[in-house]
């Protein structure tokens, strides 16, 4: 028996007070004694060699410890490990810390400057005289794939890196039996997280232990530290990472390394001193990893009433530079092309293709906003085509409920595992974003307003998504026997997302606390170390049942323990906001602090708790040996959860909006979103994630673009012109939450972190190109939608 | 993103400021900072002294005399939009402040900084512009006063000598017979405009236009002045054909080149649709303040 379970509340986030009365510690936070600083000489070239570097005028300066280039930095200077092969990737490519004889994007780090304070390091940095000789940049997917287009790195032609086909069913059989085969091509513009906390690293190396501490805004602590072991040549415990509080990744920051992640703890031994590097906005922009540029070319073939029995879709994803995190996006896109939709026949090719721009690597989404974009415009368009109502189409193609598991056999997901959605009710969804928005209501009113010159639209756009990959993550529990309040680890970390509070309210339900009883400790190889990141929605699901299954062993241990103190049977055994007693018994009962020390059997009795809990006092006397044979100390287990296979969230967002004729402003006057997650830990921490990921999807949708010129410079590498939603311009949410609860995990529950993301482009262009229907020339099939091009789209013929 | 190496003062009168601006041809002035240190710390400017003028006391003030409102430079934003005494001389100037950034940049940002820093696409200099404002500015020879007209050169740049400062910035009032409006377009609440017109204007006895004044941010290389729109309402009602064609040569002036947040034909049309509205609203406005 517990109290009342606090899974499925609305919870207080027990990191909150600390983290908004400024008590949160950012990697700057953190004083070293005596720390330098670091600056990077970038290239300002998108493409060149590399014909001399003369650091001699930047050592010289006052203040200058270090000025380094790819010929002094010893094992360092080799390339940096491609994180996730695959059989399709044939011609990897990774960067090296410092470039060595050629660089390939504007940005790329050239020299590394040590110095006194940032200030000093700057100056040192422009010191650094390097010569280039430019050579034509390859910028833009389409140009890099052309015939003729030179070649980004030597020996790979055509620019590709990969080209991969996967095939489910008869696609071809599929579309030469088509009635009618609807085909538009669509672009997600280049993107940046732009995380309000840019990336940060220090070091410091104990000479004496022979330990090196890395404090690293990571997603991925435990994984950092594998890698600078294995670069160090370091026993894995003489090096701890420690992430501490990160101010958003959104997947920027699951990539390692990048250079300053190896070059700074290199200073850092090198010079015998702490070593610092915050990196700034502008860096940001140029030094860490871009998304979302894809331009897909979709098909579907479909019978004269909409049925969609074949999908055709061949995309070129652009890696940037580099591609150190092999296909992750575009596998991912890959993966859902298909949407929430039956589509028995499925043909999905992609090239990823290198380009002399910032490396791409995740971001929010992971290739899904690009996916959803393709299929939800490619399914309006075909409803259009065939004089169908946009909600009608994709209600006669859903996956039913009583289809799942849904499999698609030769799409292979993320994972590596054959993509199977796991449950819903997709039909459903739709029908409560129906009723809110009322369309038959809606259709009246646009009509009036159109009479009057005034222009609204309402747009929809279904989604799923994929969460919950493995491999694996773990839970430890350990019940403190002084103060009983409940520590949890886990080898993953968080940015934001409110670990501290979900993880909390799994284990305290368990062991019998409150949530607030229980500390969650995340983010330093040094409290726990197995693990892999946060990364694809994959922590509630993942860390969640690890944790839940290390709290339920830890429950047995308290009940197994107060059942011997009170000589009462387990069954009879009741743990209750912290408090332990035989049923009926309340005024008898014992803390959990007593219980946690009594499972520790002692010979020095330090406190109160103490004094029974020693070898002498009658309570702790057993027959034998004060541990039994197998048993441990204290109440504390640790156990671990490994997915068989991804969960599937999906949802349907719907907006209404009134755009200017004349400004092509956009009002947005409602956004819905129906979602499910399956069972939610925490609705409020839920409707976070969501609303978190509408408005980065308003990014996606109206803002978020790097402007790259033809010579690969990056335009707009500030926040002044690299625009992301204010407060001002993300509308109220309305959210609707359905809870199927996932049968692949113990918990049922699924990952929320990106799904506000997925749909909500798509979900604009849906409403803007219903407002504008009577102006436009075609379909909008590009985002982000901006005045001008909106106003674009009015002229063209 | 940290500035290079410059050396700080922080003179504690305009007189100290004029001679340390002479002295120091290599010298910024700093004001509010709000665009100054930005560009400092981009090093896309690299000052080797800078002259605060924040302790020149005698440089923040709102005077209303003779149908001017005058500004002393170093007024904050703010100030000058929640002075009460502008406002009822000059509403156009609050309501241009309002569309100035956002409410933190303000506080900071001054009046004598933006005209002085002359961005094409800011809303004070083409409110000066509109109204026939202008400047006084002191060097070491003295002072000498520069119409708006004058000031304006080109993108970032005015007609200021080296070493002379701005000391104040002069609106003429507008009296309750005239109507007023400045409306832009911005990507997002506070952003610079993508292009804004500023209008003001006086019907005659047949609800002719009497007088008009038409400027737009945005659009150029300095604010401008829409004098032809002008020229084609005067005399005439503000018939929907007076406005298109008024429209229609406001987006004559539009020289600005495809951005990546605008296009020029995308400008055009704004210009032509802000300056029917913002004459419609203005005439509005009157409609209230005179019935
Ligand atoms: C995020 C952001 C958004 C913004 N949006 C807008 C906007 O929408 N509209 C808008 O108009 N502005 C906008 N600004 C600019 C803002 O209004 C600035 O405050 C203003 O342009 C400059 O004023 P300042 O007092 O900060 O001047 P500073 O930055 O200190 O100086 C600017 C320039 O003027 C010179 N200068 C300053 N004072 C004098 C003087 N008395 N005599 C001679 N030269 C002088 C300086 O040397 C420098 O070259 C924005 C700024 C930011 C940071």
């Amino acid at each position: 028996m517990t109290s009342a379970p606090s899974f499925g509340t609305r919870v207080r986030r027990n990191e909150d007070e600390r983290l908004l009365t400024g008590r949160g510690r950012y990697i700057d936070d953190i004083t070293l004694e005596g720390a330098l600083a670091v600056a990077f000489v970038r290239s300002p070239m998108a493409s060149a060699r590399i014909i001399s570097v003369d650091t001699s005028q930047a050592m010289a300066l006052e203040g200058v410890h270090l000025v380094v280039t790819c010929d002094d930095i010893e094992h360092l200077d080799t390339e940096m490990p491609l994180l996730i092969p695959d059989p399709s990737l044939t011609s990897p490519r990774t960067q090296r810390p410092l470039a060595r004889g050629e660089v390939f994007y504007v940005g790329q780090t050239v020299a590394m400057v040590v110095a006194d304070d940032r200030y000093v390091a700057e100056d040192a940095a422009d010191l650094v005289e390097v010569v280039y000789e430019p050579l034509e940049a390859v910028v833009g997917v389409d140009r890099a794939v052309a015939s003729g287009a030179r070649s980004v790195h030597e020996g790979v032609a055509g620019n590709v890196a990969a080209h991969s086909r996967q095939r489910s069913g008869e696609p071809d059989a599929a579309f030469a039996s088509a009635e009618h085969v609807t085909s538009v091509t669509v672009r997600v513009e280049r993107s940046s997280a732009a995380p309000m906390e840019p990336r940060a690293v220090a070091a410091r190396w104990d000479s004496v232990l022979g330990e090196l501490t890395v404090w690293d805004g990571t997603q991925a602590p435990i994984s950092v530290r594998g890698g600078l072991a294995s670069l160090f040549g370091l026993d894995e415990h003489r090096v701890r990472v420690v992430a501490p509080d990160v101010g958003g990744g959104f997947g920027q920051k699951v990539l390692l390394f990048y250079p300053d992640e190896v070059l700074v703890p290199w200073a850092a031994v090198k010079l015998n001193r702490p070593v610092k590097y915050i990196e700034d906005r502008q860096e940001n922009f140029l030094g860490s990893t871009h998304e979302r540029l894809q331009v897909h070319h979709i098909e579907l073939a479909a019978t004269r009433d909409g049925l969609v029995t074949g999908l055709r879709d061949s995309f070129l994803h652009d890696t940037g530079a580099f591609i150190p995190y092999g296909l992750a996006v575009a596998q991912v896109a890959a993966g859902q092309i298909a949407g929430s939709y039956r589509i028995p026949n499925i043909s999905v090719d992609f090239k990823a293709v290198y380009t002399n721009t910032v490396p791409v690597t995740p971001y929010r989404g992971c290739g899904r906003p690009h996916a959803c974009f393709a299929i939800e415009r490619a399914m309006d368009v075909l409803a259009d085509d065939l004089g169908i109502d946009r909600f009608e189409i994709r209600r006669r193609n859903f996956i039913g409920t009583e289809e799942f598991p849904y499999d698609r056999p030769g799409l292979i997901f993320a994972d590596g595992q054959p993509v199977s959605y796991d449950g819903g009710d997709y039909a459903r969804a739709l029908s409560l974003l129906e009723e809110a928005l009322d369309p038959p209501a809606f259709r009246a009113e646009q009509e009036a307003a159109r009479s009057e010159g005034r222009y609204l639209g309402l747009g929809l756009a279904c989604y799923v998504e994929g969460t919950g990959l493995g491999p694996y993550e773990g839970g430890h529990v350990k019940v403190h026997p002084i103060t009983g309040k409940v520590y949890v680890n886990t080898g993953l970390s968080s940015q934001g997302q409110g670990h501290a509070t979900s993880f909390a309210q799994i284990a305290a339900d368990e062991v019998g606390v409150s949530p607030s009883d229980v500390v969650v400790v995340e983010g330093d190889t040094g409290e726990f170390d197995w693990g892999v990141a946060t990364f694809a929605s994959r922590a509630a699901v993942v860390s969640g049942n690890a944790i839940r299954k290390a709290a339920l062993i830890v429950r047995e241990q308290i009940v197994h323990q107060a059942s011997q103190m009170f000589e009462a049977a387990p069954e009879d055994i009741v743990i209750e906001e912290g408090k332990v007693f035989v049923q009926g018994v309340e005024s008898r009962a014992l803390t959990l602090a007593e219980v946690a020390t009594m499972s520790n059997p002692l010979r020095y009795a330090f406190n109160k708790a103490a004094q029974s809990a020693t070898q002498f006092t009658p309570a702790a006397r057993r027959d034998g040996a004060a541990l039994a044979e197998g048993a441990h100390p204290g109440l504390e287990a640790t156990d671990y959860f490994s997915p068989a296979s991804t969960t599937w969230a999906y949802g349907v967002h719907g907006a209404i909006v009134e755009v200017d004729p004349a400004t092509f402003e956009v009002k947005v006057k409602r956004y819905v979103c129906v979602h499910d997650c399956g069972r939610m830990i925490n609705p409020m921490i839920v409707e976070g994630q969501v609303i978190g990921g509408v408005a980065q999807g308003m990014g996606g949708a109206f803002y978020e673009l790097l402007d790259y010129d033809a010579e690969g410079n990056l335009r707009n590498a500030s926040l002044m012109e690299f625009l992301m939603p204010y407060a001002t311009e993300v509308p109220r949410v309305e959210i609707s939450h359905l809870e199927t609860p996932s049968p692949r995990n113990p918990l049922g529950v699924k990952g929320v972190g990106e799904a506000g993301t997925i749909p909500v482009a798509a979900a604009f262009a849906s409403a803007v190109e219903d407002a504008l229907a009577p102006l436009l020339h075609g379909h909008l099939l590009d985002v982000p939608l901006s005045p001008t091009s909106l106003h674009a789209a009015t002229r063209a013929g | 993103m940290k500035p290079s190496r410059f050396e700080y003062f922080a003179p504690e009168s305009l007189a100290e400021a004029v001679a340390l601006r002479d002295a120091h041809p290599g010298a910024a002035v700093l004001a509010g900072g709000q665009s100054l240190l930005p560009i400092m710390n981009f090093r896309l400017g690299r000052p080797e002294q800078v002259i605060d003028l924040r302790k020149a006391s005698e440089l923040a003030f709102v005077r209303v005399q003779n149908d001017v409102v005058e500004v002393g430079a170093m007024t904050r934003q703010r100030d000058l939009e929640r002075d009460e005494g502008a406002a009822r001389a000059n509403p156009l100037i609050a309501e241009s402040l309002r569309l100035v950034a956002h409410a933190v940049i303000r506080n900071r940002g001054t009046v004598g900084g933006s005209i002085a820093h002359a961005d094409p696409a800011a809303e004070l200099p083409a409110l000066l512009s509109c109204l026939d404002g202008s400047v006084e500015v002191a060097g070491v020879r003295g002072r000498r006063r520069i119409s708006a007209g004058e000031l304006f050169v080109f993108h970032l740049t005015t007609s200021l000598e080296p070493n002379e400062v701005i000391t104040s910035v002069s609106f003429p009032a507008l009296e309750p017979s005239w109507g007023w409006s400045f409306l832009e377009v911005t990507r997002r609440h506070g952003d610079f405009a993508l292009a804004g017109v500023c209008a003001a204007l006086k019907l005659d006895g047949d609800r002719c236009v009497g007088q008009v004044r038409l400027a737009a941010c945005g659009i150029g290389t300095t604010p401008v002045r829409l004098s032809t729109a002008e020229e084609a309402l005067l005399s005439r009602p503000l018939t929907e054909k007076a406005l298109r064609e008024a429209g229609r040569a406001a987006a004559g002036y539009v020289t600005a080149g495809d951005e990546t947040q605008a296009s020029t034909a995308y400008r055009r049309q704004l210009v032509e649709a802000l300056v029917r509205r913002s004459l419609l609203r203005a005439a509005a406005r009157l409609e209230r303040r005179t019935s």
